[in-house]
């Protein structure tokens, strides 16, 4: 890709160069063919430190074109320090537009949350991930992880909920709950809350996951199927909320603890920032809220 | 109990494996039938271990072969089998009892779960029915059936050794694999523990290869013995016998070097 | 004649590799046979090698030359060639062993031993219970020991249910190797009883008894071992 006019601070076109996105871009194609496989690719040093996002910085960089519409959340929020920082990055060394709304979007980085809106075709939801390896924690040994996923050897993932249950009566996990794609791997959905979960299944939108750290990148290609794993006597349950969002009144969202004071004061409210937004500009209101028009005088 | 007029369920021939100039063992050949206990006694060095590894797999020979008769009758060169098929056999058909529990078990996961890995491995997902089973089989290596959350890391070692023959016997293995099960241990454990596996042998009807350096174990477990010196098997046959009228000089040495076996 | 053990040939030595390759004959020649319903003693001085042949009768010491032929009621069966699983099968339902001690099993009760060697005889479980309730009863061993380990028994005892696992099989051919040594007059007195019992269903005996009582008692024939003896032959 030549240089265009948005290059002008020296950088190639989002950062990277030319080759490392190449090699970045046959990672995924292999990656998207082989939904929930882990493919090792050459991650590259980032202006930022790792556990900031650099595996989903790398992927972003290799798929973004000048056209695209960006959007950037760090636990649902567009407005965290880490969306900022990422927003503009790719603001200063892609030149594309970005955006805080979901639907406008063409690609979406997020940091341990899907959003509320339903994805759509055209979009394509990059994850950034800690940790790939579903198995770490029970098996250290990569060697032998690389042979139980090759082998589809998952017991030792039912062995992981069974200890959940065992300790705590039901499974306790209610992040980076493991799933099995396409009905063959075992797959990390990276620290999301279980409440995501099922958004991962059928979902129209490409979902690609970037380990900057551990130079993996996984991908689940649109319409796929991915099943949380679960026993037959302790089904897979996403999160409820007892109560709705303090601010928009949502009951079908993901909540945010507050602490609004010293005095053991808090409220709920939707970790999709631009979520409760939308219902507060269509006229929702929650019990803590206030109209949005009233807000703004 | 052991049934004669079967075809055999494993059988070695020419097993052979060297480490570059070095013997590790030499043209072994034995049939093991279903329910029969065959121990295999040597010094440190003479081979033992690399037998049992030649046979359960997880080394290939330079020469020979190891057949296995399938679930389904079938008589197959482990060799021929692929990497899912040896594994697959591995924790389903077969059991392997290392000396060392931290090897054969998973010490940062609950007894329950060491139990029930077998079970979830082959697709169980009853978490009710897999915590069930985890109980009988506690019970029955003789470990209080409140422990079953507890980790074996708590356990005594006597205690571990107990667990990791549960966890292997879960899945109804026809064949185990034992190294030393009983080393490491203070004698009247050890008495414990021979007296359970000698107990679950004959009524599971388990065929047994025992490697082991205590002929006292050997003969309190094993039909047949082979001694092993130098990666060769010097002596082969019946147990009492082998114990009682040895006929090579290594095997007079042996069981002379000890009191009373 | 309906003979159950056919003994030929039979010669024993030990080589003592560590003893400078010392070769020692034990017995050599052994000629004898033993029928059904009948009880052969061998007699001798100690040292004549009386146990030892009971020893490579059984396979538990390796015959250097002839045959040992075993007839289990269908096949006959040479022990001195035999394969250690076809010993094994052979112990198992043809021939039973009752030696001088019991060999402590740790934390069986004495029932289960008597019990265990039953049902591996292919008695049902409770038949085999049934059946060895009713042999230590036979040999007075007070009934509240029997569920407990025989580790803490006195000699009398342990051998006591020592006899009565050698008997509580179907086992048509029995050796017997000093089973009344350490027991009082009223048990050898049921030991003797037991031998009649059984003798008088066809099962054959082969045995060593020091006390001449209980010898003359339950031999139909007494074989002197010294004829064996392959000392002649080494001073010639």
């Amino acid at each position: 890709m030549s240089r265009t006019a948005e290059n002008y601070r020296g950088y190639n076109f989002a950062y990277l160069d030319e080759q490392t996105k190449r090699m970045i871009r046959r990672a995924i194609l292999k990656a998207i063919a082989i939904p929930g496989y882990q493919v090792p690719f050459a991650s590259r040093e980032m202006p930022m430190p790792y556990g900031w996002g650099t595996g989903g910085v790398q992927v972003t960089a290799a798929i973004l074109g000048p056209s695209d519409v960006l959007k950037v959340i760090d636990q649902g929020a567009d407005d965290t320090t880490n969306a900022v920082s990422i927003r503009q990055f790719f603001e200063k060394t892609a030149g594309v537009e970005t955006t805080t709304e979901t639907e406008k979007a063409t690609v979406i980085q997020t940091r341990h949350r899907i959003p509320e809106a339903k994805l759509q075709g055209h979009q394509v939801l990059v994850y950034q991930v800690p940790i790939p390896e579903p198995l770490r924690f029970l098996e250290p040994r990569e060697t032998e992880t690389r042979t139980l996923h090759a082998l589809a050897e998952y017991g030792l993932m039912h062995v992981r909920l069974y200890e959940d249950i065992a300790q705590h009566g039901h499974i306790a996990k209610t992040y980076a709950y493991p799933v099995l794609v396409a009905d063959r791997y075992v797959m990390d959905p990276s620290p999301i809350p279980k409440f995501d979960n099922p958004k991962m299944d059928d979902c129209a939108a490409l979902q690609l996951f970037g380990a900057g750290r551990e130079k993996r990148i996984y991908a689940i290609p649109p319409y796929t199927k991915v099943v949380s794993l679960d026993f037959e006597d302790h089904p897979f349950e996403a999160t409820k909320f007892e109560q709705p969002c303090a601010l928009c009144g949502a009951t079908d969202s993901y909540l945010d603890e507050v602490i609004t004071d010293d005095q053991g004061g808090r409220m709920f409210v939707c970790s999709d920032t631009h979520h409760c937004e939308t219902r507060r500009c269509e006229g929702h209101v929650g019990h803590l809220g206030m109209p949005v028009t009233e807000a703004a005088e | 109990m052991t049934n004669l007029s079967a075809s055999p369920l494993l059988v070695a021939e020419g097993l052979s494996k060297f480490y570059g100039s070095r013997i590790g063992c030499r043209n072994v050949n034995f049939a093991l039938q279903p329910g029969e206990v065959l121990a295999i006694v040597g010094e440190s060095g003479s081979g033992k271990t690399t037998l049992l590894n030649l046979l359960s797999g997880q080394l290939a020979p330079n020469a020979g072969a190891v057949r296995y008769r399938m679930r389904d009758g079938e008589t197959k060169n482990l060799l021929d089998l692929s990497e899912a098929e040896r594994r697959f056999l591995a924790r389903t058909d077969w059991g392997f009892v290392h000396q060392d529990a931290r090897n054969g078990l998973r010490m940062g996961v609950s007894a329950g779960g060491n139990i029930g890995e077998r079970l979830m491995g082959v697709g169980d997902r009853h978490y009710g029915r897999i915590r069930e089973t985890a109980r009988g089989w506690l019970d029955r290596v003789e470990i209080d059936t409140s422990r079953i959350d507890d980790k074996p890391t708590q356990f005594s070692g006597g205690m571990r050794q107990r667990l990791q023959i549960a966890r292997n016997l879960v899945t109804h293995p026809r064949l185990v694999f034992m190294d030393e099960p009983t080393g490491g241990l203070d004698v009247s454990v050890q008495a414990r523990l021979l007296d359970l596996i000698r107990g679950l042998v004959a009524d599971l009807g388990l065929a047994v290869v025992l490697v082991t350096h205590d002929l006292a174990v050997a003969r309190l477990l094993s039909h047949r013995i082979l001694v092993m010196k130098d990666g060769h098997v010097i002596e082969a046959g019946l147990t009492d016998r082998v114990l009682d009228d040895p006929q090579e000089a290594y095997t007079q040495l042996l069981v002379s070097s000890v009191l009373a076996a | 004649m309906n003979p159950v053990l056919q003994v030929s040939g039979l010669s024993k030595a030990f080589h003592l590799h560590l003893h400078g390759g010392k070769h020692l004959p034990v017995v050599e020649g052994v000629d004898f046979v033993v029928n059904a319903g009948e009880c052969v003693v061998l007699g001798g001085p100690s040292g004549a090698g009386k146990s030892s042949i009971l020893k490579a009768i059984y396979g538990n010491y390796l015959a250097n030359s002839g045959a040992i032929i075993l007839d289990d009621g269908e096949t006959a069966m040479d022990v001195v060639t035999a394969s250690p699983g076809a010993i094994i099968t052979l112990r198992r339902h043809t021939m039973g062993y009752v030696s001088q001690f019991l060999r402590v099993i740790p934390r069986v009760p004495a029932l289960e031993i008597v019990a265990e060697a039953a049902r591996a005889a292919g008695l049902p479980a409770d038949e085999a219970l049934e059946r060895a309730g009713r042999l230590l009863a036979h040999l007075n061993l007070p009934e509240r020991l029997w569920n407990l380990p025989p580790a803490t028994f006195s000699g009398g005892e342990q051998q006591r249910v020592n006899i009565a696992r050698g008997f509580a099989g179907n086992h048509r051919f029995l050796i017997l190797d000093e089973p009344t040594a350490s027991l009082d007059a009223v048990n050898r007195e049921a030991v003797i009883g037991l031998i009649a019992e059984r003798k008088a269903q066809g099962t054959a005996f082969l045995g060593i008894f020091h006390d001449t009582e209980v010898r003359e008692r339950v031999a139909d024939r007494i074989i002197d071992v010294t004829r064996f003896s392959p000392a002649k032959e080494i001073a010639a």
